[in-house]
């Protein structure tokens, strides 16, 4: 049994929630530079740099591999010295960059020529600041079907990250390599070993509190199977779960607690060297997202599917600055601020959300929308 | 459990929150077994109560008074004046509160388990009841005078409303941000305040009647005073319709800041895009929600704002202040601080172009108001009087 960890980085272009409707038709100042500056000022100093440093001594110590999946919109705003933490990183040859959507966004499930542009956009940035061609695709939030995989394929990936929701696996363990209907290679996430990390590690109630490395080494050695797939947000690392909570002496720890027991930390493409054990049927979207694991986070409800809509039908004609910011609107995060689903509970939606409700949130997007579409027509007016 | 109630209104007659939740409150307990009796003053000139439905071990005792909830010392000398020459009642709000707090106190006797008072009026027999009979006092604070006057108590009422508070064994709040008053403005001892938020009567149907106009329709309701913010509905008014012309403003309410009001809209210009109905009550009021497309409460110190439950009920979203005990529990509607006229012109006119949002909160409103019914604040005090009795 080994082990395969993927790191999600990511952090939107929150839009400036004081965009009020006076503000259309005047200006296009539409991010809320201060405060994206302020939390990436923050995670960087609890989690990037941090995170970056020790794993960078567990490689020179035990040669681990992982993989990390940044996306654009959080390499663009990545002070100096971060984005030369992560090229550190990169430069020790045991880590692998997955391929997503530069912008973090939806447009697989709204306009492909889109999603093939960005996913194009990102594998420049990454080979630019990285200089690796990354080969293997997580999309957005982990959301997946087999026709993902499908187009995967076409694309020329060499396999791609899903969800190991229990609806679809059933009985079967996530802990092998799964391949698509059409033969796809996948890697599906161990989610309950995942979220004893991500989700549960801090918390005092939960029976196994506190989570001990030789516990959890214990838990994976008994798993059946060749690879668990640990995939979590970076920032799991010092921001969801704090130091305070011993979350980085666990980190250091586990390499050598794994070796003992014999398991090994391997890239993705390492992972994949099996030959998939069964084919999955996926007909269906699964994400990571909530207990539901669908797309309920981002659509679903009045205000995100008519923010969607009125966003995809917007994207012809924009060009320059206009098209660059639209792009800057298709990240997930502004609908998932949308999400009226567990807003009664509050949780993990307020994340790092600038809104008091979901309702706000919508209304500066569609302010901000607004806007644009003017543009629009003002360049359609010149072309003529 | 047998209590001693001394509070406020009755419907028909309410001028405010305190009426609603004083009857509510009542109602609520009445289902969960509580015996009741019901301690209010009353203006015999007025007539008679409803009926207690459903109510059979609750009874209302009236004391015959001159007394109102909000009253002010200068409301009460008009209110006098015009009673004419009956001798009896206080020649002064002051001294008629203490000829009204013997006579209520003097229902007062052993077999009440213990005395429950609402709002200052009251503090003074709540507090002679439980001398006389040795009976625990529990406070109920609605609203601060400081909340009332816009932060210029009268120094008299502000007195009385700490003299009650800390004679009371325990406190009950009606939110957090009323605790946290009290706490700063009279020394009360946190240990001993419960923050119970209200409910309503979600029984009571809501009314379907559209507006006789087919432009968009913006809702004030609430009584015309420095606690409501008025005054930020109509500056927010004039913001929008200089963008929008068509949007109709309607402001339901009356007190002694309407001459005012009337008078900024029509010195805005938009004297035109506003109707002042003057105070509704009953059923007008449902009406009145449901022919508004969005509910405004702006206003600058709200313990609670039952009014905004009543609009989430009547299926019109709300825009409310931040400075309300409400916001700290209400979620499918929109806030802002009733100071920022900017962000409230620019909810109310976005919130009209992309009326989704409307859609969405009123879908989401439906489910919320559930939580807010009678039977969470009943229990919740219920269990404050077996904390104090055991």
């Amino acid at each position: 049994m080994n082990v395969c960890c993927y790191f999600q980085v990511h952090q939107p272009f929150r839009i400036n929630k004081n965009y009020t409707v006076f503000d259309v038709g005047k200006h296009d100042k539409y991010f809320d530079d201060k405060l994206n500056k302020e939390v990436m000022d923050k995670v960087a100093k609890k989690c990037y740099l941090p995170t970056n440093k020790l794993l960078l001594k567990l490689i020179k110590q035990h040669g681990i591999r992982f993989a990390y999946s940044i996306t654009g919109t959080a390499l663009e705003q990545f002070p100096k010295e971060v984005l030369q933490s992560f090229q550190k990183l990169a430069d020790t040859g045991n880590v692998e960059f997955l391929s997503e959507t530069y912008h973090h966004s939806l447009a697989f499930l709204y306009d492909r020529q889109e999603f093939d542009h960005q996913v194009g956009l990102h594998a420049k940035a990454i080979k630019k600041h990285f200089k690796q061609q990354p080969t293997i695709l997580r999309n957005t939030e982990l959301i997946y079907n087999n026709e993902v995989a499908a187009h995967a394929q076409r694309l020329g990936f060499k396999g791609v990250l899903a969800e190991g929701a229990d609806h679809v696996l059933d009985w079967r363990s996530p802990n092998y390599v799964y391949q698509s209907p059409k033969g796809m290679p996948l890697l599906l996430k161990n989610y309950k070993l995942s979220d004893d990390i991500a989700f549960r590690f801090s918390n005092k109630s939960w029976k196994e509190h506190p989570l001990t490395v030789e516990k959890y080494g214990d838990w994976m050695s008994q798993a059946q199977g060749d690879v668990v797939n640990l995939f979590m947000d970076y920032e799991t690392f010092g921001e969801h779960q704090w130091e305070d909570t011993g979350i980085f002496a666990f980190l250091e720890q586990l390499p050598k607690a794994l070796q003992d027991k014999g398991m090994s930390f391997i890239s993705p493409t390492e992972a994949l060297k099996q030959k998939p054990k069964a084919t999955v049927d996926m007909p269906k979207f699964v994400s990571w997202a909530d207990v539901e694991r669908d797309l309920s986070a981002w659509t679903g409800n009045k205000l995100q599917d008519s923010a969607l809509k009125q966003l995809y039908a917007l994207k012809d004609n924009l060009s320059g600055k206009a098209l660059e910011d639209w792009r800057k609107l298709t990240t997930s995060d502004h609908f998932y601020y949308m999400c009226t689903k567990w807003f009664n509970d509050g949780d993990v939606h307020k994340y790092f959300n600038p809104y008091d409700s979901p309702y706000e949130g919508y209304i500066a997007f569609m302010n901000v929308l607004q806007d644009l579409s003017q543009k629009q027509k003002k360049e359609e007016w010149i072309t003529v | 459990m047998n209590i001693l109630m001394l509070g406020w209104e009755f419907p028909p007659y309410k001028t405010g929150g305190l009426g609603t939740a004083c009857y509510g409150l009542t109602k609520g307990m009445s289902k969960e077994g509580v015996d009741i009796t019901f301690v209010v003053p009353f203006d015999p000139g007025k007539g008679e109560f409803v009926k207690l439905k459903g109510m059979t071990s609750s009874k209302v005792k009236c004391v015959p008074s001159l007394l109102a909830p909000y009253q002010t010392t200068s409301a009460y000398d008009i209110c006098k004046s015009m009673a004419g020459a009956k001798e009896v009642y206080g020649q002064n709000l002051f001294a008629e509160v203490d000829r009204y707090s013997q006579l209520a106190a003097g229902y007062a006797d052993d077999s009440y388990d213990l005395i429950h008072a609402h709002d200052w009026m009251t503090y003074q027999a709540g507090i002679l009841a439980k001398e006389q009979t040795g009976k625990p006092l529990i406070v109920h604070i609605h609203a601060t005078e400081y909340d009332r006057t816009g932060g210029n108590p009268n120094p008299e009422i502000a007195q009385r409303e700490a003299a009650g508070m800390h004679a009371a064994d325990w406190v009950i709040a009606n939110s957090q941000r009323l605790k946290d008053e009290v706490i700063k403005h009279y020394a009360i001892d946190p240990a001993k305040i419960e923050v119970v938020h209200w409910g309503i009567d979600t029984d009571e149907k809501p009314a379907h009647q559209p507006a006789g106009w087919t432009e968009p329709t913006v809702l004030f309701l609430g009584r015309m005073t420095i606690q409501k913010g008025p005054e930020y509905f109509v500056q927010a008014a004039s913001k929008v319709l200089e963008q929008d012309p068509d949007v109709r403003f309607v402001m339901v309410g009356s007190g002694d800041k309407l001459p005012e009001i009337i008078n900024l809209a029509a010195e805005l210009g938009i004297a035109d895009k506003i109707m002042f109905t003057g105070a509704l009550t009953g059923e007008d009021v449902n009406k009145a929600f449901s022919m508004a497309d969005l509910f405004v409460m702006p206003s600058v110190s709200e313990p609670f704002g039952l009014v905004a439950l009543e609009a989430m009920h009547n299926g019109t979203p709300a825009i409310i202040s931040n400075q309300s005990g409400v916001a700290e529990v209400m979620h499918h509607c929109m806030k802002t601080d009733f100071w920022d006229v900017d962000r409230m012109a620019n909810l109310i006119l976005s919130s009209l172009q992309h009326n989704v949002v409307l859609d969405e909160i009123k879908t989401n409103g439906k489910q919320e108001i559930k939580r807010f019914g009678l039977q969470e604040p009943a229990k919740k005090v219920i269990n404050v009087y077996k904390k104090v009795l055991s």
